[in-house]
């Protein structure tokens, strides 16, 4: 393959294409349009891993042509150890979320349109290396995600897309005032990331905190970080199942990846001086903030969205740490996350689809009616709180034990909140799905073929990686091993020296 | 070098061709009976304009009649873009069944004399026709925009439009008295020399007189204070006369205005920075002026409900954004400031024209009627068009707004106005809020009539297709704007 990172972006934009010029006649064809057009992307990801070299921290499968030349703006594609984690993940989510949309009933064509159209602006964000480039793909995203969830969405729908739409615009006109900064001020001007990053000691000591603030802000938005998250719990509750799926799965996970691709990669002086209170502090009180209104909640896919909140702290934990252990382990929750939640959202939605709400104490012994079905929740709320065997209990661990080094009290706010992440979840398993089994639930039926084929891949995954974490760890290592250097080595001093 | 009277002409194609079109119209309207031909001969007679302007001579420009008005590379790129407005009003008219119902002859040959007149405020190298060219541009707007003479909101915009012109106009030309008085002369390369001759330049009475004509500039331009007349007028006039005053009407003023804030009363230095007359604090309040525009404008966007008005208050705001470019003093800026305003040219005669269109479907320009459009038979083309030019005004990457905007933010952070760059940039977020209302009624909401299908002529089809391929196009590969606007950075200003 001549354009591996060109095509598995590109493809989905193909498919838009067909689905658009695709006659109302042939309305089944275009959710088998869009599955046949998400199955190559996950074919060339799979090719990408296997052919990505794990022994070098640069980046692979370069593609790097001009653009707009007044502005040095180059086509520039390519993936180093983080991203590829990350391309992997958008295929594997976009393939199931296409599966989990087929409940989808009205406006089809623009549904599956604007999905592809998702889906481009997701991989092009995460093999981007040009920072024009990146920031067009982050842009181009939220548009898509603004129809999706306001005219599929549920009864508060038009209020929680624009709200998404605005939260996240401010984010990234943030990101676009920084990147113009980073140009001009620069040695040479240059979008490049990978030149930027070259040049970073060239920039001012003040001007990098700056920077890095601003771009901490509009990355933030994103991950949710607070107090910027109060968006994404009316996202998630108004988004039809597979728009939540994506959100959760690879959306949130924008922010966390911007912050390491940018943040450290180009201001790692920065990072080293401010990681501590933004990504670290932020990060606790995410943890513990979020886990506490998760509990609170009666609502199950508000449970699920504050519970998410919670282990994107987790990442942002790690990240603060500066240790092998605990920046891997966060790219790795940021993986393990992404496949967690997706399927923790894929099962609210089987409910609300059978029950028409998700009211929590609404519910009861559902075990009894859809035994498999609460079989695999009870596998995904595992997973959730930790369970040793099982995916996010090595990314967990390893950002607890990279943080002890360096932040002992964080760390153990941290791991003291696995307490109350147990509880919420085991309260909420509780009430659902033990317990007496209510009437009006009889006849409903358990888990369809469909469902369980969105729900069995990514239960596979989180059993594997809870056994063979290096399938993941592997890829990631050595590229994140080389950006903890840069930014440990990368001191205030140095750069003021050198300025 | 200064051209003759005769020899001029070789330069001036376009005009005549205009003027003559003109004439040919108010005869072929007396001789004929069937008028339904006109909309065509004026359509016919604009390309032509377009065509000329395009193989005009260009060797590094020329003072023509007499040192009255100047041509260059600059004045080229306002006068095709005054070409493509008037193309694109007289496309609209064609198509609109407003305009339909009003005096042919005198609309298209109205039309048409306006856009000659703003060809010649964008050459205008001498205060007098800089004068007279303004004079002659509001005085055909009035009439066009009261040519609906059975409506009355019609009646009390071009009512509103000739008070406000009038005071503005009288008060550019005070401020030219005292300009002359100090200069003495009008010309604006006889201007700029006595100025810079002598280090004591009377700071205040210039500044004064600078601000009398910033009144009329900014009323051409509609930046605040100035603005109080857009809404109104935009709401009232027929759509493409609308759109032709947002669009031309705007771009002749900045034409004028950055030809005489910039060669005529500043200094060009060798790195491409403009240094102005010493001590004259213009830049600084066109800098405040600038940031009060983007920011009233957006905000009074905020809570209208009808479409023309948002579009008014959203190109107040938009005029902001260009301004930024201007208040730059270099010649980055500028050309930021190009890239914006023909940016701004097909984003928002696109919008404009959806309205039209839907106007012409529901006869109403309310945001509710645009209800569902985009699940109604027919409709989704129309709510996609619309949804990208709007989107192209807020400036969302993937529309030539966003490389506007690109540009004119890149160059404020470049010559370190920050303040100003984060105050364009919170504007351009709050200015998502309302342009995405149109976008929610036509997508989020249920249409409240169904059934009907909606029809679109080819004629109208056709403009939008272009304005929408155009703004995603040039949004994905701008170099060909791009190299057009930073050629045309280039002012005639020899002055021997």
């Amino acid at each position: 393959m001549n354009h591996p990172l060109t095509l598995i972006t590109f493809i989905p934009l193909i498919g838009m294409a067909l689905i658009l010029v695709c006659p109302p006649a042939f309305k089944a064809g275009y959710k088998w349009i869009a599955a046949a057009t998400t199955l190559p992307q996950l074919i060339i990801a799979g090719w990408l891993v296997h052919n990505f070299s794990t022994n070098t921290a640069g980046i692979q499968f370069v593609e790097r042509y001009p653009w707009i030349r007044a502005y040095h703006i180059f086509y520039f594609m390519g993936v180093d150890g983080i991203s590829i984690s990350m391309v992997l993940l958008t295929a594997i989510i976009c393939f199931i979320s296409v599966f989990a949309s087929f409940s989808i009933e009205h406006g089809e064509k623009g549904y599956y349109a604007l999905l592809m159209l998702l889906d481009t602006g997701m991989m092009g964000v995460f093999v981007a290396l040009d920072f024009f480039l990146f920031y067009i793909f982050w842009e181009v995203m939220l548009l898509p995600m603004y129809f999706l969830i306001g005219i599929w969405g549920g009864p508060r729908r038009e209020y929680a897309a624009i709200k998404f739409f605005l939260y996240t615009l401010l984010g990234s006109v943030l990101i676009l005032l920084v990147m113009l900064g980073l140009y001009y001020y620069g040695v040479t001007p240059t979008f490049d990331m990978t030149q930027l990053a070259a040049q970073s000691s060239s920039y001012s000591m003040t001007f990098q905190r700056i920077c890095w603030v601003a771009l901490f802000i509009g990355f933030a938005i994103k991950i949710p970080a607070f107090p910027f998250h109060t968006w994404l719990p009316d996202a998630h509750v108004e988004a039809p199942t597979a728009i939540s799926v994506i959100l959760a799965g690879v959306l949130l996970k924008m922010g966390t990846y911007g912050i390491l691709r940018v943040n450290y990669a180009i201001l790692p002086a920065a990072s080293h001086e401010l990681a501590w209170f933004f990504l670290g502090v932020i990060g606790t009180v995410n943890i513990v903030y979020g886990a506490m209104v998760a509990m609170a909640q009666t609502d199950y896919k508000k449970l699920v969205a504050y519970s998410s909140i919670s282990h994107m702290g987790y990442v942002m934990l790690g990240m603060a740490s500066f240790t092998a252990a605990g920046i891997n382990g966060a790219v790795l929750q940021m993986f393990n996350h992404g496949t967690i939640t997706a399927m923790l959202f894929i099962l609210v939605g089987v409910i609300y689809d059978r029950a028409h709400h998700r009211e929590i104490n609404g519910f009861g012994g559902l075990a009894q009616q859809m035994p498999l079905y609460t079989g695999i929740t009870g596998l995904a709320f595992f997973a959730a709180l930790g369970l040793p065997g099982l995916s996010a209990f090595i990314s967990e661990v390893l950002v607890l034990i990279g943080a002890w080094q360096r932040h002992p009290v964080m760390t153990v706010f941290g791991a003291g909140t696995a307490i109350l992440t147990a509880a919420y979840l085991l309260w909420c398993f509780q009430r659902i799905y033990l317990g007496r089994l209510d009437e009006k639930y009889a006849s409903l039926p358990d888990l369809s073929l469909r469902e369980g084929f969105t729900l069995v891949p990514l239960a596979v995954i989180v059993i594997v990686l809870g056994w063979y974490p290096h399938a993941i760890l592997g890829l990631l290592q050595t590229s994140l091993n080389h950006l903890n250097r840069v930014v440990l080595a990368a001191t205030p001093a140095q750069a003021v020296a050198l300025h | 070098m200064e051209l003759g009277n005769l020899a001029s002409l070789q330069a001036f194609y376009p005009e005549l061709l205009l003027t003559a079109a003109t004439l040919v119209i108010v005869l072929i309207d007396l001789l004929t009976s069937d008028k339904s031909w006109l909309g065509e001969v004026a359509l016919i007679s604009t390309s032509g304009a377009l065509l000329l302007i395009g193989v005009g001579p260009l060797d590094g420009g020329a003072w023509l009649f007499r040192r009255m008005l100047v041509y260059d590379s600059f004045s080229i790129f306002f006068r095709a873009l005054i070409a493509l407005a008037a193309l694109v009003a007289v496309w609209m008219s064609i198509g609109s069944q407003e305009v339909r119902r009003c005096e042919q002859g005198e609309y298209y040959s109205i039309l048409l004399a306006s856009a000659l007149g703003m060809l010649l405020m964008t050459e205008s190298a001498n205060l007098l026709m800089a004068y007279l060219s303004l004079e002659f541009v509001s005085l055909t707007s009035y009439v066009l925009t009261g040519i609906l003479r059975h409506n009355r909101r019609s009646q009390e915009a071009a009512l509103k439009y000739l008070i406000y012109g009038g005071v503005a106009s009288g008060t550019m030309i005070y401020g030219m008295s005292w300009i002359f008085g100090m200069a003495g002369s009008l010309d604006f390369m006889a201007i700029n020399r006595a100025l810079f001759a002598t280090s004591h330049i009377p700071v205040l009475a210039v500044f004064i007189a600078l601000v009398l004509i910033l009144s009329g500039l900014g009323y051409k331009v509609a930046s605040v204070p100035f603005h109080m007349w857009a809404p109104d007028v935009y709401e009232g006039a027929p759509i493409p006369i609308t759109t032709f005053l947002a669009v031309g009407s705007k771009a002749a003023g900045f034409a004028l205005m950055t030809r005489f804030f910039y060669p005529a009363i500043s200094h060009l230095g060798p790195d491409g920075n403009w240094q102005p007359l010493n001590q004259v604090a213009w830049p600084q309040l066109l800098l405040v002026v600038c940031i009060i525009t983007m920011t009233l404008g957006n905000l009074a966007a905020l809570q209208q409900q009808n479409m023309k008005r948002m579009l008014a208050y959203s190109s107040i705001a938009q005029a902001g954004y260009a301004l930024m470019g201007f208040v730059l003093l270099s010649n980055d800026g500028l050309i930021a400031m190009l890239v914006y305003l023909f940016a701004y040219y097909v984003m928002d005669a696109g919008a404009f024209l959806v309205v039209m269109i839907v106007a012409n479907l529901t006869g109403s320009e309310d945001i509710s009627a645009y209800r569902g459009l985009a699940w109604r038979r027919g409709g989704a083309l129309l709510a996609i068009s619309l949804t990208i030019f709007l989107l192209s005004l807020t400036g969302i990457p993937a529309t030539i707004g966003f490389i506007g905007k690109f540009y004119v933010f890149a160059a404020a952070i470049r010559e370190r106005f920050y303040i100003l760059a984060v105050i364009g940039i919170l504007n351009s977020v709050v200015s998502l809020y309302y342009y995405m209302r149109p976008v929610k009624a036509m997508f989020l909401e249920q249409p409240v009539d169904s059934v009907s299908a909606v029809t679109v002529e080819y004629w109208n089809y056709g403009l939008m297709g272009v304005l929408a391929l155009a703004t995603i196009f040039l949004g994905l590969y701008p170099p060909p704007i791009i190299s057009f606007a930073s050629n045309s950075l280039r002012f005639f200003i020899s002055s021997s």
